[in-house]
């Protein structure tokens, strides 16, 4: 008999978006109280994660579910950041009319997706998994259907998204032909040193991964799909699926595969320079602040990749921290793209922030910090991010990927100080709206202020982490 | 436990600057958060000069430790001072003040923000001086570039924002590399505790590497020659209190950090690498020296002198002798006045004109003759005439070089003269000669905020100049700890390599 405690939380999730969906069905507009509804559930889904002691360790469905102290992080992060990104975008959806009943209901099937995905020890569930999230993200990007940009980008997201898709299953399929089994346990024990299809295999969900974190040179579709969907989206796109796909590149890279760790890490190094390095450059030039975003955030991954590169228990654990800080300060940034608004129209372009500080001194300083801090000065958060990265990459003596990351970072520094100049140094133009929602001002001061006194306590964040233990 | 001195000193103007940032933003409150700065950074100077009475100049250990786990088992929250740390403390807790009475006249607008980045900015730099642990000097000093940047950035000149980032990418480029090797350092050693890796030592080994990485990011910041030309331009562009804060203290981090870390934490590292910061440093003195003879823009001409200034600094450390690194402190010391002395006296003419430009200026003496006094003992100061600051730190140097080198002695040493060459052709230039316009005869003479802030400012540069002793009584045993440690170190490597 399977125990089913343990998964209580995707079922609760399930079972609440076939409600939510009876619910719309049934009753006409109610997709206020919809909205509202997910965000409640997602809570409880939350309530009932915590609900289990922490330190579970279960295989469940012959072993091809896994719920340990990383799924089981990942997943909280995970469900945290969804409902922030529901809390902040409420107003948003409503202004630019896309507050139609399934779209709190793809996002929650998103986030089941993503769920599947993070517990998942075997490849079949994790396609599942992927697929059901993919699926979801793909309408997602284009819900603002009358917007051109916004349909061209669910339809890009979904060509390449499916070809990258076709990629990472055939490495599945040629991983199960070497060594006979689908589940990650079982791989790792029939696993043959020398066999190069699986090392084609790796490469291959290699490839299909770094696609879903948008790592270079699999990005392409990030710039444009950030840009085009609608902003409430384009966080989402920003900050969940990336905490998914890393926690299976952990579990792929470091459960059935650490014994050929000297087939992938060259490949992660490179995906990961590239990453930071191109991040960099490309968006120096960029006007459009979502755009800008996508790049930073090609370039953020690349981090993360150096964390995962280093083949050590604290690179893990530095690249899990990585992401965790990630996700507050693109939060950050996104709440006060959420409160660039006048006329019911939004406004994203870097020159529309133009002399922001002489109307809006809060809004703009929150908008300094996140950007030094995803510049990674200190002493805000994002430097403490890179400070733990590079000290796993430094451990394992990879100084050239030490010293290159940190020379992207000055160059990344000057886009984020570009963006700074024009809020503080130019001249200002029109005001922008003061009245916003409730729960966007509570976003928006939750991320500012743990990305300003993080440097004060910064302990606790790393005694949880280090006690993730994969290897 | 007493009670933590040096964190009240870092935290009191933290604190006095959200204070300010919270307030309402009427304009007729900026005349109360003035006061509130000005109170805030007074009481800090009080404090540092309490700070000065308790320390113990007899020994060479740190004081008044502070430490507190921070990282949990990774980095612990450490602080202390020793004799060549305090001096600077007292020095950024007596120019801030200044600074914040000179915003009235040449800050405009925002005054609010001027005064909380000033007041983030002296406790980020009082965290350079009094961290022993090297994350945490990583952390303070790095973040200093934030608000100066936006002092720069905001209230700073026509070519401010050029000049805002060529300060912060030269900078944040020196330091990174900085980064990757205190990081390596706690891999190596397995902590980042200065007091802990001057006990132990460094494997002769990775000295060089990682001596050349926190090269890299003091020689910027020092700035020394050919990684100086975002001084110029900072400079220049940023308002006065900036200049003041810049040249002042900003520059100082990077000789203290000399002294702190290159040479305590790398002697073998330091011996090997005399002739390059020799090099460097003669070339600064003479080459900055000659372009600053050629200026015409005040603010610039002062800027190369500090470049030339600092050339002085890294040669007295990289002597190794109780008289060269008594000396590079105290005319470190001496600098941070005199710099700010002259920055104060050029804003003050600005003020008045709207040009910096040298040939718009002439005959002031006869229209501003209290300021030309004024102006007068900071010049001498400059130079290095004897009976002022400027004098007992070059002079210390000097004689370091001697006994290092005669030929590096001698090169140095037409740096004075040159440096008289400069400031007293700029002095000729701008208070005699004949009224070449007439709006210099309007001009009035120092009003009482003017007088108040400059003379506490003739004030140290004279009496040092006559009575060094307090300033040299202080550092003294530090230093000659430190030359011990470091004969030491160089001796058993000798050894060691025979």
């Amino acid at each position: 008999m399977i125990n089913l405690n343990f998964i209580y939380s995707e079922i609760f999730l399930c079972l609440s978006i076939m409600i939510l969906l009876l619910i719309g069905v049934f009753k006409k507009d109610s997709s206020y109280l919809i909205y509202n509804l997910s965000i409640l559930s997602l809570f409880a889904c939350l309530a009932l994660i915590f609900s289990f002691p922490i330190n579970t360790n279960v295989e469940l469905f012959n072993n091809s579910y896994k719920i340990d102290y990383l799924s089981t992080y990942m997943k909280i992060l995970l469900i945290l950041s969804g409902i922030f990104v529901l809390v902040s975008s409420s107003k948003y959806i409503q202004i630019i009319k896309i507050n139609k009943i399934e779209y709190p209901i793809l996002i929650m099937s998103s986030i089941v997706g993503m769920m599947v995905m993070i517990s998942s020890n075997d490849l079949i569930l994790f396609y599942i998994g992927l697929e059901l999230q993919s699926l979801s993200l793909y309408v997602l990007a284009s819900f603002n259907r009358d917007n051109i940009l916004s349909s061209e980008s669910g339809l890009k997201y979904f060509v390449l998204s499916a070809l990258s898709s076709g990629l990472l299953l055939y490495g599945c399929s040629l991983i199960y032909g070497f060594s006979g089994s689908t589940n990650f346990n079982l791989i790792s024990e029939n696993m043959n040193q020398d066999s190069y299809g699986l090392t084609f295999g790796i490469v291959f969900i290699i490839t299909g991964l770094a696609f879903k974190i948008s790592a270079v040179p699999f990005h392409m579709w990030a710039p444009d799909v950030y840009e085009g969907s609608p902003t409430s989206v384009t966080i989402f796109f920003a900050i969940l699926p990336k905490i998914a796909a890393l926690t299976v590149f952990i579990r792929i890279l470091y459960v059935p595969f650490l014994n050929i760790i000297d087939q992938w890490q060259i490949i992660i190094v490179f995906l990961s320079i590239a990453s930071m390095l191109f991040g960099a450059i490309a968006a120096i030039g960029q006007k459009n602040l979502k755009r800008l975003i996508a790049y930073s955030s090609i370039s953020h991954m690349g981090y993360a990749l150096a964390g995962l590169s280093t083949g050590t228990n604290l690179g893990i654990q530095s690249s899990i921290t990585y992401i965790s800080i990630y996700l507050f300060m693109n939060l950050a940034f996104f709440c006060c793209l959420f409160m660039l608004r006048r006329d019911e129209k939004y406004f994203e372009n870097i020159e529309d922030l133009s002399g922001l500080s002489k109307n809006h001194p809060i809004l703009s300083f929150s908008l300094l910090i996140v950007l030094f801090s995803l510049a990674g000065i200190p002493p805000l958060v994002g430097f403490f991010a890179k400070f733990y990265i590079f000290t796993s990459v430094v451990e394992q003596s990879m100084y050239s990927l030490a010293i290159i990351g940190l020379l992207s970072t000055v160059i990344a520094a000057f886009y984020y100080l570009r963006i700074i100049k024009v809020i503080y140094f130019d001249p200002e133009k029109e005001k922008y709206e003061k009245s916003h929602s409730i729960g966007l001002k509570i976003s928006l001061a939750f991320s500012t202020i743990f990305i300003l006194f993080y440097f004060i306590y910064p302990s606790p964040l790393i005694e949880i982490i280090e006690k993730i233990n994969i290897i | 436990m007493n009670f933590p001195i040096l964190s009240s000193l870092i935290l009191l103007p933290l604190l006095g600057a959200l204070f300010i940032f919270f307030s309402k933003s009427k304009s007729n409150t900026h005349l109360t958060s003035k006061y509130l700065a000005l109170f805030v950074s007074f009481t800090n100077f009080i404090l540092s000069l309490y700070l000065w009475y308790l320390f113990d100049p007899s020994t060479a250990e740190f004081q008044f430790l502070e430490e507190q786990s921070w990282i949990k088992g990774f980095i612990n929250y450490k602080v202390g001072i020793d004799g060549i740390s305090i001096l600077f403390i007292i020095l950024t807790a007596f120019i801030t003040p200044l600074c914040v009475v000179s915003v009235n006249s040449t800050v405009k607008y925002r005054l609010k923000d001027f005064l909380v980045a000033i007041l983030v900015m002296e406790s980020l730099m009082i965290g350079v001086f009094c961290s022993l642990d090297l994350v945490i000097f990583y952390l303070f000093f790095e973040g200093g570039l934030i608000p100066m940047f936006l002092i720069i950035g905001i209230w700073g000149g026509e070519r401010r924002v050029y000049s805002a980032f060529k300060f912060f990418l030269y900078t944040l480029l020196g330091s990174v590399l900085m980064l990757v090797a205190i990081i390596s350092i706690y891999w190596f050693t397995g902590s980042t505790d200065i007091t802990y890796l001057y006990n132990l030592g460094i494997d002769e080994k990775y000295q060089y590497l990682l001596w050349l990485a926190f090269f890299s990011s003091f020689a910027v910041k020092t700035p020394m020659w050919p990684v100086h030309t975002w001084l110029p331009d900072a400079h220049v562009e940023a308002p006065t209190a900036g200049s003041v804060l810049l040249a002042a203290i900003l520059l100082k981090m990077a000789g203290y950090g000399f002294i702190r870390f290159s040479v305590g934490l790398f002697p073998v590292a330091s011996e090997y690498f005399i002739p390059l910061i020799y090099i460097l440093s003669l070339i600064a003195i003479i080459y900055t020296s000659l372009v600053a003879l050629m200026q015409e823009d005040m603010k610039k001409l002062i800027a190369y002198s500090s470049v030339a200034h600092m050339g002085f600094v890294t040669l007295g450390i990289f002597t190794f002798t109780q008289q060269g690194l008594e000396g590079s402190i105290f005319q470190m010391i001496s600098h941070g006045l005199v710099s700010a002395a002259l920055f104060l006296s050029v804003g003050v003419i600005y003020e008045r004109m709207h040009t910096r430009l040298i040939s718009n200026y002439g005959g002031l003496v006869s229209v501003m003759p209290k300021y030309a006094i004024v102006l007068m003992v900071f010049t001498l100061g400059a130079v290095g005439l004897p009976g002022t600051s400027g004098f007992i730190g070059e002079f210390l140097i000097l004689i370091g070089a001697f006994k290092k080198s005669f030929l590096v002695a001698a090169i140095a040493s037409i740096g004075v003269i040159l440096s008289a060459a400069y400031m007293l052709w700029l002095y000729k230039r701008v208070v005699f000669g004949e009224i070449k316009k007439n709006e210099i005869k309007k001009m009035p003479d120092l009003n009482r905020a003017e007088v108040l802030i400059l003379s506490f400012l003739v004030l140290p540069i004279v009496f040092f100049g006559f009575y060094p002793e307090p300033l040299l009584n202080t550092t003294e045993t530090s230093i000659e700890n430190l030359i011990e440690m470091y004969n030491i170190n160089i001796n058993s490597n000798l050894v060691e390599n025979k």
